[in-house]
């Protein structure tokens, strides 16, 4: 059906990072550089997907992700229907699995879904025929934010390996994170993670990564900068003290980025609490800020994964030989 | 005078307690014209006095590092009728203190960097003992939510604690410990079980016949076990306070044999006194944690020994009579203890169980090191915070005599031994025992 060179690897749903090889990141990340030109087109529409459908289904609030899958299932042609559920969170693990068996019925061809319960998500895989793409779980994974982040930095560097990466603040929190980790421990980078000790998760070194509890040792020589979101909800608890505090002691302003390499790139997942985690002259700073290309980059590797799950006749088959409908 | 005029000045004749290398003898030293020690030993000087620079002959008494006394409440500021800033130096000076170290539970506490500026700056107005400040371990002392502890560090804070409120809840005190752990910080914590320390004494037979709600002596125990858990799991420095009990001893004991890097201290009161010191309901022996029974107070003297117990504090809380002349259950807690701090530590020395400089260690030397304080020790370019005293000379407390606002001591009219003369910072005489000490000169 198409003419792609096959994803070496690629699993029947992408869950997350953690297990893929390098060879299906970077055949990934290869394939995305091509929806870049698509999406640059003056029409951007393909019909890779035509006559397919792709159900979004969020259990969590989220407009930029969603908008982004949306936008890229629509550019491959396919059918896409959007489903917002508020969950109460005592009836969580009945309605998810019920929700899913019933769109499971309406034989959508792929899945995209978040979900605010860690795992969550390979729970809901293991019930349905159909592709599942992980939008994000709980404090797991969101692997395609790690794909975007990727693609963003070996398009501006060239290359992943021996790049030395910071991943700073809420890292206890944080999918992205966690996503993040896997992903350029793969590749073959250096990745610290800088956090106060309240938001470094336990035995975190354990992952491949070098914590670091200050800005100026965490930030030193670095050729990127990634900022993660402090959730409102933690700032004023007991895991930070107050935004101002946070902010004097990890919100990246050009002083503190002054140790980086001078070449740095900076990168926030998004949405951005400016003044709490990123200043606004570091994240408007066109030289170094690409947060806006990570938005465009997203598009692309949700395509590319859209396209590597449903757009061959694998999964398909394989629903088939289940015995599925 | 040895007054401050920035000239160099010989103290001769001195019995030097030095508690790091933990010496006793008599010899000379030499404070520079820049206020720090110069030069020190037994054979500084021995050919005689030096010519052309001011003398003191300090006539065999002792000369040992000024006091560093980690705990001091006062009342500045929002309750100044109880102490000031200024009468707190006053007590201190007159108490051989040289370093003192303010706990924050002020009006307002001090959870805010500019209130660590505020007494720095006071400290530097009143130019008596250096005065470091505390800053709060969580959000007005309340234990629910952790102070700026970053930023009261970049002000001057020397460590983080809550005073005499120990924070129960366990996944804050985790969260604290690693977010000190972000700063290297040190936390302080006064080890008590709040729902089993509830009481207003000692519980046991004294309490029984008195009538007054019982506070366990396992309180301290049970939130020490706890702490030392959570320091072990997080990693965090950790330092214990007013240890009162024989099992809290024996907690700390252990935990030092496995090597767990934790310090604590205790103050006059217990290792001095007993419950008896209630007797019929004086509200003046009331403190926080009650005063123990005498194995207890047996223990506490066991573990300033063999080292277990790091530091000797003086627990100062001063408290006017409206507070104290109350029903013992309504009286507040607390004694001031700037003023008797060395002449009780002293009792550790005339009753045998220790050396002047092991005493020195738990005063000085130790409680600098902890904090990362100057002084506490004979060092060439040191601040010379001295204190000059006669461990020997009688004399019985009276509060009247105080320079501290108020006189709610424990140790009213009790006969003890040795007394500051003289107590210098940065080589400027803050105090002179003029009564006892008049150099020749």
């Amino acid at each position: 059906m198409t003419t792609r060179p096959p994803i070496p690897g690629m699993p029947r749903h992408l869950l997350g990072i953690e297990g893929l090889t390098v060879a299906t990141i970077a055949a990934l990340l290869d394939l995305s550089e091509t929806y870049i030109d698509t999406s640059r087109s003056l029409v951007k529409k393909r019909d890779l997907l035509a006559g397919r459908t792709v159900i979004n289904l969020f259990f969590e609030n989220s407009t930029r992700t969603r908008t982004s899958f949306e936008v890229a299932a629509k550019r491959l042609g396919a059918d896409v229907v959007n489903m917002e559920v508020q969950t109460s969170s005592t009836r969580k693990g009945e309605t998810l699995l019920d929700t899913a068996m019933t769109l499971n019925a309406m034989l959508p061809d792929a899945l995209v879904v978040r979900h605010q319960d860690s795992g969550a998500v390979n729970l809901l895989a293991q019930k349905v025929n159909c592709a599942v793409v992980n939008g994000g779980d709980g404090q797991h994974e969101h692997p395609t934010q790690a794909l975007l982040d990727a693609l963003t930095i070996r398009r501006r560097k060239g290359k992943l390996q021996g790049l030395t990466v910071a991943i700073c603040g809420d890292v206890l929190h944080s999918r992205v994170a966690r996503s993040n980790i896997h992903l350029l421990n793969t590749m073959g980078a250096r990745v610290r993670v800088v956090a106060p000790a309240t938001l470094m998760p336990t035995e975190i070194e354990r992952l491949g990564v070098e914590p670091h509890f200050s800005m100026k040792s965490g930030l030193k020589d670095a050729d990127i900068v990634m900022m993660l979101r402090l959730q409102t909800e933690r700032m004023s608890g007991s895991f930070v003290p107050t935004v101002s505090e946070y902010f004097h002691f990890f919100g990246l302003d050009a002083e503190k980025l002054r140790v980086a390499k001078p070449d740095v790139l900076v990168m926030h997942p998004g949405p951005m609490n400016r003044g709490v985690e990123i200043d606004s002259a570091v994240a408007d700073d066109l030289q170094r800020s690409v947060i806006h290309e990570q938005v465009e980059m997203g598009v692309a590797v949700r395509m590319a994964c859209l396209d590597a799950l449903v757009g061959d006749r694998r999964n398909f088959d394989i629903r088939i030989a289940e015995g599925g409908r | 005078m040895a007054n401050g005029t920035g000239a160099p000045v010989a103290y001769i004749n001195a019995r030097l307690v030095d508690p790091v290398a933990g010496s006793d003898q008599l010899g000379s030293l030499l404070v520079g014209a820049d206020g720090k020690i110069a030069d020190w030993g037994p054979s500084l000087f021995s050919s005689g006095a030096p010519w052309g620079i001011e003398t003191v002959d300090c006539q065999r008494h002792c000369l040992a590092p000024g006091i560093v006394d980690l705990r001091v409440h006062t009342g500045e500021p929002g309750e100044e009728h109880k102490e000031t800033l200024d009468t707190a130096g006053q007590a201190a000076a007159a108490g051989g203190i040289t370093s003192m170290c303010i706990l924050p539970d002020t009006d307002p506490p001090f959870d805010d960097a500019s209130l660590i500026e505020f007494v720095h700056r006071r400290s530097r107005q009143v130019r008596l003992s250096k005065m470091y400040a505390y800053g709060a371990l969580t959000m007005d002392l309340l234990g629910e939510q952790i102070a700026e502890m970053g930023l009261l560090g970049e002000a001057g804070a020397v460590a983080f604690t809550d005073a005499d409120r120990p924070l129960d809840n366990a996944q804050i005190m985790r969260r604290a410990l690693y977010y000190a752990k972000t700063f290297g910080a040190l936390i302080v914590h006064l080890p008590q079980e709040p729902t089993l320390s509830a009481g207003h004494m000692n519980s046991g037979e004294l309490a029984t016949r008195l009538g007054l709600s019982g506070n366990h002596r396992l309180a301290e125990a049970i939130m020490l076990e706890r702490d030392l858990r959570l320091v072990e799991m997080t990693g965090a420095r950790y330092h214990a306070s007013k240890i009162s009990t024989e099992d809290g001893v024996d907690v700390m004991r252990r935990a030092k044999a496995r090597g767990l890097n934790v310090t604590c201290d205790t103050a006059p009161h217990y290792f001095a006194l007993n419950e008896s010191a209630v007797g019929e309901y004086r509200t003046f022996a009331k403190v926080v944690p009650p005063l123990r029974s005498e194995t207890d107070r047996r223990a506490v003297v066991e573990g300033l020994k063999d080292g277990t117990i790091d530091c000797i504090v003086s627990d100062h809380r001063p408290q006017d009579v409206e507070s104290k002349r109350l029903p013992f259950a309504q009286a507040q807690p607390g004694v001031v203890g700037l003023e008797t701090l060395l002449p009780v530590s002293l009792e550790l020395y005339h009753n045998r169980h220790m050396s002047l400089p092991a005493i020195w260690q738990r005063l000085a030397s130790t409680p600098a090191r902890l904090f990362g304080l100057p002084g506490g020790r004979f060092d060439k370019g040191a601040p010379a915070d001295l204190v000059l005293f006669d461990p020997d000379v009688a004399w019985v407390v009276d509060p009247e005599q105080f320079s501290s606002k108020t006189g709610n001591t424990a140790f009213d009219e009790r006969p003890t031994q040795g007394r500051a003369l003289m107590t210098i910072v940065d080589g400027r005489v803050i105090y002179r025992d003029t009564k006892r000490w008049l150099p020749a000169g």
